[in-house]
């Protein structure tokens, strides 16, 4: 196996990774919210439905790209590239703790690579806006307002109900609820990962054409996105379950039961929707669904522009990775390099204000998290 | 270009009628829950509101199997 192929697995299972992370937010974060699930019992939940999920799955991605580049024209190098603009935007966005879309990282780096390594021609752009754009408009629009209808009309009908049973029935559903769009994520997404590996060695000859994935990939990938999962994208959990809404338990389950409705009738319509989408669209109809709640328009905003931002971003560093990439084995290491040290650096930013298991509901009125008491200026009298 | 409305709309109203639904139905349940507590707590029969609630809560929990069922791909 020649070192081009052991890199693109090993960095096709860091993606798989920070897929994983970068969205356990999507099922679990309204639930962490609310406190229907403790931080560390729902990570663990979503990581065994996402391992679960994997395994399940018989349907590997046939092509990478879902016709959106020329398969036929994609070199490993040019997937190399795409992976690590797909790696570099997850983490990006992590830091900023804001919801994107892995597969639309993971379509920007490839079609940026393959247009810089096979020209524009390679790149399918009426696939583009089928299967990219059209779906990033309505998954949000078609969440939010199921999620809106089915909030309005919990807090119409419960208004005489008693507080604590109305609290405490709704924390039970939602931890049902959040395992159902938790199991829908881990059949899809683990499967992408699966894919590129497959794809990778069948280009690369170790596999004849036209077969599934081996065991071993399963395993991997399946791994690598429960790791990645348990680990938690705490930033990104805080700010779909905090900074967008401050979200109710009865907000939750709508929330995530209209996700999961949305989840489950675009794939069997053959529709794919993006799972981050649909759930980021979910919480902010909640939001608006009950009365007097506050969305913050703001953080909802910085959302939308990540959500904008997510193709072309990686898609200009996918471009520069698998350039260099295509240039030889010093361009393969120097890409991997300058790869590590990105993420290096990223993580290093993150820690002085990190967000854990520990500290993930301690947050103020504007869902910022209280990373430490506010000091007493001296000399204040007490 | 080609917008497949038509599927655009059938999610959109499968999602509602499945999402809103469900949600729905389940309130039914919370709201049985709560009327049985009311009925204890004045020392009446709370069988009414348990028998909403159980059978309210069967549905939803029908309706996640069947989620399940779609999720699952060997079931079908």
């Amino acid at each position: 196996m020649s070192l081009l192929v052991v890199l693109v697995i090993i960095t096709a299972l860091a993606f798989d990774f920070t897929n994983g992370f970068h969205d356990t937010a999507n099922a679990m974060a309204t639930s962490i919210a609310t406190g229907a699930l403790r931080p560390k019992v729902a990570v663990g939940l979503s990581a065994v439905l996402n391992i679960v999920g994997a395994f399940l799955s018989v349907q590997v991605a046939k092509t990478i790209s879902g016709g959106i580049v020329d398969d036929a024209k994609i070199t490993p190098a040019i997937v190399f590239g795409g992976l690590i603009g797909a790696i570099l935007w997850n983490l990006m966005t992590w830091l900023a703790g804001l919801p994107s879309s892995s597969s639309h990282a993971l379509f920007g780096g490839l079609i940026g690579a393959t247009w810089i390594a096979a020209g524009h021609g390679a790149v399918h752009f009426d696939k583009v806006m089928e299967k990219v754009i059209i779906p990033a408009l309505a998954s949000p629009l078609i969440a939010g307002f199921v999620a809106l209808i089915a909030t309005f009309a919990v807090y119409t009908l419960t208004r005489r109900a008693r507080k604590d049973t109305v609290t405490r029935g709704f924390r039970s559903g939602q931890a049902i609820s959040a395992s159902m769009v938790s199991l829908a994520h881990g059949t899809n997404d683990a499967q992408k990962t699966m894919g590129v590996i497959t794809l990778t060695l069948i280009a690369a000859k170790e596999l004849p054409s036209g077969s599934g994935p081996p065991f071993w990939v399963i395993v991997t990938a399946g791994l690598a996105i429960a790791a990645g999962t348990y680990l938690g994208g705490w930033r990104i959990i805080r700010t779909v379950g905090h900074r967008i809404t401050q979200v109710e338990s009865p907000q939750g389950f709508a929330a995530e039961t209209a996700a999961a409705a949305v989840i489950l009738a675009s794939s069997h319509q053959g529709y794919a929707l993006s799972t981050t989408h649909v759930c980021s669209g979910s919480v902010i109809g909640s939001g608006v669904g009950k009365r007097l709640a506050e969305v913050r328009w703001g953080v909802a905003g910085q959302m939308v522009i990540a959500w904008v931002l997510t193709l072309p971003a990686a898609a200009v560093v996918g471009a520069l990775a698998g350039r260099l990439a295509s240039a030889g084995t010093w361009g393969i290491v120097l890409v991997a390099a300058l790869g590590v040290a990105a993420a290096a650096a990223i993580y290093l930013r993150s820690r002085p204000n990190a967000i854990h298991a520990g500290n993930i509901n301690e947050v103020d009125s504007s869902g910022a998290t209280q990373t430490r008491p506010t000091p007493t200026p001296a000399g204040t009298p007490a | 270009m080609n917008i497949a409305w038509h599927s655009l709309g059938l999610v959109l109203l499968v999602g509602l009628l499945a999402g809103a639904g469900t949600v729905i139905v389940f309130t039914g349940g919370v709201l049985g829950l709560s009327l049985a507590g009311s009925a204890r707590e004045r020392g009446q029969a709370t069988s009414l509101g348990f028998g909403i609630a159980v059978l309210c809560f069967l549905l939803c929990a029908a309706g996640a199997i069947y989620g399940i069922y779609l999720i699952v791909p060997q079931f079908h």
